[in-house]
């Protein structure tokens, strides 16, 4: 009888887990990415941050990250929102979940779901390299955005075509 | 044309290259793979203007740089608002940063018609639609007359006025027999989707380049591809529809 | 070698030798236009050979506008060479006199127009060296999808029916032979089809172009057929003219003014249409106004065109009223005020007029206003001098073998002394 059960128990438990890798395979289905656009030297964060003490108060930073200025729903968040507090080598999700920086997409994708869905189709953002027998690539949603202030930012175009002139000599 | 005959071919056009160019040509025959129907998808939503498209197409298609000066693809500036009218395009616009905010852009290149009205008036049968769906030009046929360009609706076709000019250096080697081979003077050329890269399963150069990502390439016929997910999922037109055309270059805008 | 064979050729380098020296001597004046037209045709042809070195880029033609003044001047002459052959209906209908020499006459000037608007095709053409490639067999010609190789076609069909007519003519008469009526008479009367054909089709090679409204109007080929039935007349007339001043061809006026009346029914129906695709447009006013308005008014501030559209309505207006009422188309010098209006307003129109607002704006909108250079304008008159040459030649030698001067039986007198 005792056997049975345990027998039963382990049935379960190894159903179980079957059904949880399959489920978390089905969330961290893979996209190859090439690596993110950190500044130079700055990762990993941890080379200064393990030996920091946490200050989680919301403030203007005054000794390091001053180029960062949080212009993406700034009102309703903070930096530690997304970095993990206890180790910033890390993203941390809305459930808790801890991310490396080559899945951001996964952060961005909690709020822009609509987006997201688009981007793993290949259609927001985009893919490069190939699509037939060779790697493709997914760009970084920060690729393109700047994580902190999001808003595409203009860029000078290209000079315009030549203009055409007529000719009056017969050169 | 046999196998041999077109190996023929290909080794005295490197050699002619290589004569010319001093360069190493590798020129490509690659036939249409087997199920293909390429098609194109651009999100004028996202599409800023900034033209990288357009120099990165010319260097990677060997386009003439100036005098005279060919490039497939061109952006037209419109006023939000006023999409239908062509008219009221601007091909020159140059300002210090891209978007504006009041303005619309649209690249335009040869949006590989199904029914495309070039092939139809050429006299010589120098131009033609391949089994993947890209029209394609002989360099070596055509006789340079023009009517093509005349009844191209969306001014898909450039004519070589003079002898090509590319900056020695700046030359891809790396062609096929009907893209991106060095050209001659008073031969029309045109976009091919870059046929020297989609044939080898790579995005087109100008997809790869575009820094907003508006730029979507596929198999029409592969309903896992992304321009199969653009019609189905987008709001999607194709420029000029009443002229029966059937482009497969399809416009669209984030629904 | 038999007899009669030495004989044949004997007689042939003769009759070379004879039409050689007709076409060599003759009148101070003779030699004047001759020098004049060979002098344009050098200058045209240094002014071409830079264009065959450089490209098409040493003109004043780009992507925007991809056809000029050539493609208009092939336009026109092909109304031109339509009309001179059609001419020979009325002339038989209506007995203008002597009817074998007008045909003879209107099918050398056809002959010669359609060499000419071969030659516009020709500098038009980017590669000259590859123009093989359009002939049938030899080439890999596109029929019957492109309506290019349809005129290509129908023009050398025509060219060859306008040199075998008068050419088989000329010979019987230099042999003082009749023709054969049964070989000759189809013939004619297919050229008369034909004349009609090379100018529909040319007015289809524009006409099934739906990325180009302008052109794209059913209305196309009708206007075409009737300002060629004006264009073509008017400068037959002045041929006629000055043929009778200095030849034995006697044209009566009562034919010349005939001609002239037929005229003013084909510009009355020339202006109708017009007015008609004026009406469609303008009242309509969609997209498609775009080219007209161009060429009438102006689009964005550019207007190059439009005081040359209006002098040459206005031209095409001033002679139809000159044509219409009896007192000034039957005095010489009102008819050949008409004429030359016609001749420069059906130019106009159905030249710069037709060609270029195809092309503005272009398909993406743009506008370039185009305007032919000089190296164009000079290759254009080495080419029209070329025309006026061959035809002048074709007359020296027809005119004495029609009038007998030239032929065989003097030949015969002149062995026997
Ligand atoms: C919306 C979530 C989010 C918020 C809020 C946020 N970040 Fe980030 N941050 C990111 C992501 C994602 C990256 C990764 C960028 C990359 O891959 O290059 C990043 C990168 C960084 C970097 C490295 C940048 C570099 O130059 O490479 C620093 C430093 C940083 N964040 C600091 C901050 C600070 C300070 C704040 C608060 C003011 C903040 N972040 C708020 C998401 C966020
Ligand atoms: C050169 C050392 C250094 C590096 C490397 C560094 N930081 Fe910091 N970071 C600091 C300092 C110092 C502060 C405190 C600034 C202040 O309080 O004005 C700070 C503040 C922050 C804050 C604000 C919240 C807080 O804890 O005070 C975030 C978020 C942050 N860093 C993220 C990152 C991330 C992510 C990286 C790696 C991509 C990174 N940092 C790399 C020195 C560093
Ligand atoms: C916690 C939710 C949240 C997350 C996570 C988040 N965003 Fe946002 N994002 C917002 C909200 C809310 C707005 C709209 C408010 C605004 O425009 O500032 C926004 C706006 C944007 C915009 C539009 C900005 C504009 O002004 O047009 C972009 C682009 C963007 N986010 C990109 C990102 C990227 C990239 C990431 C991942 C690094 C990300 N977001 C992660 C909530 C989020
Ligand atoms: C190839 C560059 C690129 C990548 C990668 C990219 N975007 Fe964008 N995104 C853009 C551009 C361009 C716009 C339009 C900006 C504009 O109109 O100003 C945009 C707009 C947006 C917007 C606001 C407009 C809208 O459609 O609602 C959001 C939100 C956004 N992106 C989120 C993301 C997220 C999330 C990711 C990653 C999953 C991502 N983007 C990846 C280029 C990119």
């Amino acid at each position: 009888m005792r056997i049975l059960i345990n027998g039963l128990i382990l049935f379960f438990i190894l159903i179980l887990t079957y059904l949880t890798s399959v489920f978390s395979k089905e969330l961290i289905e893979e996209f190859p990415v090439p690596p993110p656009p950190f500044s130079e030297g700055i990762y990993p964060c941890s080379n200064c941050h393990a030996s920091m003490d946490l200050n989680p108060k919301k403030r203007v930073l005054k000794d390091e990250h001053t180029n960062i200025q949080l212009h993406h729903a700034e009102t309703l968040r903070w930096c530690l929102d997304c970095h993990y507090s206890k180790n910033r080598d890390k993203l941390r999700l809305y459930n808790g979940e801890l991310i490396d920086f080559g899945r951001s997409y996964l952060l961005c994708g909690e709020c822009h779901g609509n987006v997201f869905r688009d981007w793993k189709a290949g259609i927001h953002g985009k893919r490069q390299g190939y699509f037939i027998g060779g790697k493709r690539t997914y760009l970084l949603c920060v690729h393109c955005h700047d994580a902190h202030s999001p808003k595409f930012k203009g860029i000078k175009p290209e000079p315009p075509p030549l203009p055409p002139k007529v000719k009056r000599d017969v050169r | 044309m046999t196998k041999e005959e077109k190996e023929a071919l290909i080794a005295r056009l490197e050699e002619r290259y290589l004569k010319k160019y001093k360069k190493k040509f590798r020129v490509g025959i690659e036939e249409a793979i087997q199920n293909t129907l390429w098609g194109y998808g651009l999100d004028l939503s996202r599409c800023i203007g900034c033209r990288r498209c357009v120099y990165a197409c010319v260097e990677e298609n060997n386009c003439s740089r100036e005098k005279p000066q060919s490039q497939w693809i061109r952006v037209i500036r419109l006023k939000k608002g006023s999409l239908i009218n062509l008219e009221d395009s601007e091909h020159y616009y140059n300002p210090e940063l891209v978007p504006e905010k009041e303005f619309l852009y649209i690249p335009v290149q040869c949006q590989q018609c199904e029914n495309p009205p070039c092939v139809r008036v050429c006299p010589v049968h120098a131009t033609w639609k391949e089994p993947d769906g890209l029209v394609v030009v002989d360099y070596n046929w055509c006789i340079g007359c023009r009517y093509c360009i005349a009844a191209c609706p969306y001014r898909g076709r450039i004519f070589n006025w003079g002898e090509p000019n590319v900056p020695p250096e700046h030359w891809n080697t790396s062609v096929h027999y009907l893209g991106n081979r060095p050209r001659m003077r008073n031969v029309v050329d045109k976009c091919t989707f870059c046929i020297q890269r989609v044939r080898m399963g790579r995005y087109p150069a100008c997809v790869e380049v575009c820094p907003t990502g508006s730029r979507k390439f596929g198999n029409l016929l592969d309903p896992n591809s992304e321009i199969r997910y653009v019609i189905q999922n987008k709001r999607t037109f194709r420029l000029k529809e009443d002229l029966n055309t059937e482009p497969k270059f399809y416009y669209f805008f984030e629904a | 070698m038999s007899q009669s064979l030495r004989e044949t050729l004997k007689e042939t380098w003769r009759f070379y030798r004879k039409t050689l020296r007709l076409v060599l001597t003759g009148s101070k004046e003779y030699y004047l236009w001759c020098f004049l037209l060979l002098s344009i045709m050098i200058v045209g042809f240094l002014c071409y050979l830079p264009q065959l070195q450089k490209g098409l880029i040493t003109t004043n033609m780009k992507d925007q506008v991809v056809w000029g003044l050539y493609i208009s001047n092939f336009t026109y002459l092909v109304g031109v060479a339509a009309a001179a052959v059609l001419l020979v209906v009325p002339a038989y209908i209506y007995q203008f006199g002597p009817i074998k020499e007008i045909v003879v006459l209107g099918e050398l000037f056809a002959a010669s127009s359609i060499i000419m608007a071969l030659l516009f095709v020709i500098v038009d053409l980017g590669r000259v060296d590859r123009f093989w490639h359009m002939l049938p067999w030899i080439g890999k010609m596109n029929f019957p999808s492109s309506l290019l190789a349809w005129d290509v076609i129908v023009l050398n069909v025509y060219l060859l029916l306008n040199l075998i007519i008068p050419i088989y003519l000329l010979v019987k008469t230099y042999y003082g032979k009749e023709p054969n009526k049964k070989f000759i008479v189809p013939l004619i009367l297919f050229s008369i089809p034909m004349a009609v054909t090379i100018h529909t089709v040319t007015a289809f090679l524009y006409n099934g172009l739906p990325a180009r409204p302008f052109w794209n109007a059913s209305i196309l080929a009708p206007r075409f057929l009737a300002s060629a039935f004006c264009s073509g007349p008017a400068i037959i007339i002045i041929v006629f003219q000055i043929l009778r001043e200095y030849t034995f061809i006697k044209v009566e006026d009562r034919a010349l003014f005939k001609i002239a009346e037929l005229m003013a029914y084909a510009m009355f129906l020339n202006l109708f249409f017009l007015i008609s695709e004026m009406f469609k447009e303008y009242y309509s006013n969609t997209v498609h106004i775009a080219s007209l308005k161009y060429l009438y008014e102006g689009l964005h501030g550019h207007n190059l065109l439009v005081p040359w559209i209006w002098v040459g309505t206005l031209m095409n207006l001033i002679a139809f009223i000159l044509f219409l009422f009896p007192i000034t188309r039957q005095r010489l010098s009102t008819l050949n005020i008409g004429c030359i209006l016609i001749i420069a307003g059906v130019w106009i129109e159905k030249g710069p007029g037709l060609v270029i607002p195809g092309f503005v704006p272009d398909p993406l909108g743009e506008i370039y206003e185009y305007i032919p250079n000089f190296r164009e304008l000079f290759i254009s008159f080495g080419i029209w001098a070329t025309g006026f040459l061959i035809f002048t030649i074709l007359m020296k030698v027809a005119i004495p073998i029609a009038s007998g001067e030239f032929s065989h039986s003097r030949y015969e007198k002149e062995k026997m002394s």
